[in-house]
């Protein structure tokens, strides 16, 4: 049928011909429509309350100086926009931020990639390895935080075990440097075995028969990689990628327990200094206004992420 | 057309969102039938709770208005962010506990009622008794904004088991000689480290985070924070310098103190000495190990104390304030002030006696409850506190992390420490 054969027949359907009898509103599609609107109603009104008005909330704190102790709530309109600016330590606290996330989201799919095709192989005991990998993911995360709070102490097990190697292990906690690389490392090994599981799933849709023509033609397992494994898994590692990254933009547990920011402001990250700015100094229309600085930098990357996309990753359509 | 109906779609939105900003901020309507009260505090030890609870009891069966009150631990760390956060969420205590680093911001802004009126009034209080220096940070305009719940001066706990066998001196017999100063106090914990290969002495609660908890070491110094009118910066003084020199030397040199990244428990028997401040005694086990209780060691300006603050304060958006504060007068009467000394040291000048304070006070001798209590309350200064400290604090604690370096450069460090906050002290 026709396009315009189907708009008559929708005509014909709404203004019966005299005489005719009208045909019942409670039709069987629309039964179907309100069936499907009941079904995505609650996630609807969940996102209404839970996403859309905290963020609306959001950037109307934004225009305001909430004073919490004297009760005063005053609208400063883009005053706390224009702080931004002036404020000494955002350079700082964004340069941590992206230093974080390009460590974490590197080391994270890096290492996901490395034990998903290891743990791919097909020997014996690779269902122990992978359950190995994935615990940490449903540990809690504030108690995991603790246990390698412990281990990095000074005299914690990570230097009684480089002690036992005959080296001198650092302060890992309270060196400018090797503060942000514990957080990481604490972080991706924390969130390792999600992306891991991820990328099995994926090698796993490889066709066994591209590999088996590859090495026909005479190309080895590291060409392999790069020319069927890569392209073949780059719609999960472009999925990954965008949850990594915006993960790692809100990293706060690990550094309020391990860090608390320090030593200095070396590990003081977007999300902890807008917990500082807000409930540590009751800054709540400042904080409110950093969290719409993280929004925006989420947004973006996410964004650029997508339109990469078409670069890189490979679709058989 | 479609424009319209979004920004009718945003309007509503900010409606409910003005609507919910006036839930969350404050000026709750007093609610009928008998009230329930909350007290947020920072303990959530047993035996503190036992009491606090045993009073609670004994009011509601002369106060049928009052059908519960409930006592809110919240951890000592984040006592205060948490405080202020439920107070931001709408959900306020209708009492809190306030520690003196954080009186200047809520005794000014307004957020309590005051409760002079309201204990002057209780029958039997004696209101006059409480001493005026414990009252003075919390009152403004001569208006009392909460009642000086504990004052408690800070002291040093002996492991004298360990110090004994570690073939040291004990503080007591330091005394005794007249020799109880930093210098031996920090020779004595470092030989007993090394002897024993546990800490020598904890400064409890700093952590190389809690940066104010150090006030009990370079006040011996005659170093302060700021100044006494909180405009300038004092970590730059030659006093402080010469502190946190010593503080430095005793740390990476003669390894009296656990180095930063290192914990030890004094009460689980980790440690040779701790400075900690009485109310810590419920900590000790019985059968655990020797101890002592002695005040701070004198510094190179001779003896001198330091002492921790407490207020109760009553939330002026609570729905029961009245029922509250009269809560808050029977907690602090002079009966049950007197139970409660056995744990937080009362501002009542009645009760500030050793023989007074040893009858609630097992675990600790009158000669300890006048040396280290009395005195230290009648003598002792004020644990660093000013306006918009959180935001102070978190400035001096970045800077001084490269001071818990082994080979840190103590006066640039400080100086730069004065660099970062001193445009705040200047607000």
């Amino acid at each position: 049928m026709s396009r315009t054969d189907t708009r008559a027949g929708r005509v014909a359907q709404t203004r019966p011909a005299p005489g005719r009898t009208r045909r019942p509103w409670w039709t069987t599609r629309r039964r179907d429509q309100l069936t499907g609107y009941l079904f995505v109603a609650p996630q609807l009104l969940g996102s209404a309350v839970f996403v859309i008005l905290p963020l609306i909330l959001v950037v109307w704190y934004s225009l305001h100086e909430w004073n919490v102790l004297a009760g005063t709530f005053d609208y400063v309109g883009a005053d706390n926009y224009t702080a931004l600016a002036d404020d000494p330590n955002l350079g700082p606290v964004l340069r941590s931020t992206g230093v974080f996330s390009v460590g974490l989201v590197v080391g994270n799919l890096a290492l996901a990639l490395l034990l998903a095709v290891l743990l791919n192989q097909k020997l014996r005991g690779t269902i122990l390895f992978r359950t190995l990998f994935f615990s940490p993911v449903v540990v809690s995360l504030v108690a995991w935080t603790i246990v390698w709070g412990f281990l990095l102490q000074d005299n914690g097990g990570i230097n009684g075990l480089l002690d036992t190697l005959g080296v001198d292990g650092p302060n890992w906690l309270r060196g400018e440097g090797t503060a942000m690389v514990s957080v990481i490392v604490v972080q991706v090994f924390k969130n390792v075995g999600l992306n891991m599981v991820l990328f099995l799933a994926a090698l796993q849709g490889v066709p066994a028969e591209l590999y088996e023509a590859a090495e026909v033609d005479g190309a080895g397992r590291l060409r392999q990689f790069w020319r069927i494994t890569v392209p073949l898994i780059s719609p999960t590692i472009l999925l990954t990628s965008i949850i990594t990254v915006v993960g790692s933009l809100q990293v706060f547990a690990q550094i309020a327990v391990l860090t608390q920011g320090g030593p200095g402001t070396s590990t003081t990250v977007l999300v902890y200094y807008l917990y500082q700015q807000a409930f540590q100094f009751h800054h709540f229309g400042y904080g409110a206004t950093l969290s719409i600085v993280l929004f925006a930098i989420v947004l973006a990357l996410t964004v650029l992420q997508w339109q990469m996309r078409r670069r890189w990753v490979f679709h058989e359509s | 057309m479609r424009a319209g109906k979004a920004l009718r779609g945003v309007a509503v939105a900010l409606a409910g969102a003005l609507a919910l900003t006036a839930c969350g901020g404050g000026g709750e309507a007093a609610d009928s039938g008998p009230a329930k009260l909350r007290m947020t505090v920072w303990s959530a030890n047993e035996a503190h709770l036992k009491l606090f609870n045993e009073i609670a009891d004994e009011y509601r069966k002369n106060h049928p208005d009052v059908a519960e009150i409930k006592f809110d631990p919240l951890p000592f760390d984040t006592y205060t962010t948490t405080l202020t956060t439920q107070i931001a969420g709408g959900n306020a205590p209708d009492l809190a506990w306030i520690f003196e680093n954080s009186a200047p911001d809520f005794v000014a802004s307004g957020a309590l009622l005051p409760v002079d009126e309201t204990l002057k009034k209780a029958e039997g209080y004696q209101y006059d008794d409480l001493s005026p220096a414990t009252l003075r940070l919390w009152q403004d305009g001569g208006k009392l904004y909460a009642y000086p719940f504990s004052t408690s001066p800070f002291g040093v706990f002996v492991n004298t088991d360990l110090v004994k066998k570690a073939g040291q001196k004990t503080p007591a017999e330091l005394i005794a000689a007249g020799q109880w100063t930093w210098d031996n106090a920090l020779a004595t914990a470092a030989a007993t480290a090394g002897k024993s290969g546990k800490a020598g002495l904890v400064i409890r609660d700093f952590d190389y985070k809690g940066w104010d908890n150090l006030s009990t070491f370079w006040t011996g110094w005659g170093a302060q924070a700021w100044s006494e009118d909180g405009k300038s910066c004092g970590f730059g003084s030659p006093e402080m310098v010469d502190a946190m020199t010593t503080l430095h030397k005793a740390i990476f040199t003669g390894k009296a103190l656990p180095g930063p990244g290192t914990t030890a428990d004094f009460f689980a028997g980790d440690a040779a000495m701790t400075i900690t401040q009485i109310s810590r005694a419920s900590l000790l086990k019985e059968g655990g190990f020797g101890w002592d209780l002695v005040p701070l060691p004198a510094g190179p300006k001779g003896d001198y104390a330091v002492v921790g603050q407490a207020g109760l304060g009553v939330l002026k958006n609570s729905p029961h304030a009245k029922q509250a504060a009269d809560f808050l007068a029977f907690l602090t009467n002079p009966t049950n002030s007197a139970k409660l000394a056995q744990f937080f040291p009362p501002p009542r000048q009645a009760q500030l006696t050793a023989e007074t304070l040893a009858k609630t006070n097992p675990k600790l001798k009158p000669e300890q409850l006048q040396k280290v209590v009395i005195d230290g309350i009648t003598n002792g200064v004020v644990k660093p506190n000013h306006a918009g400290q959180a935001e102070l604090s978190q400035q001096v604690r970045a800077g001084l992390d490269p001071l818990w370096q082994p080979n840190a450069d103590v006066k640039a460090v400080l100086d730069g420490v004065c660099a970062k906050i001193q445009p705040l002290l200047a607000k």
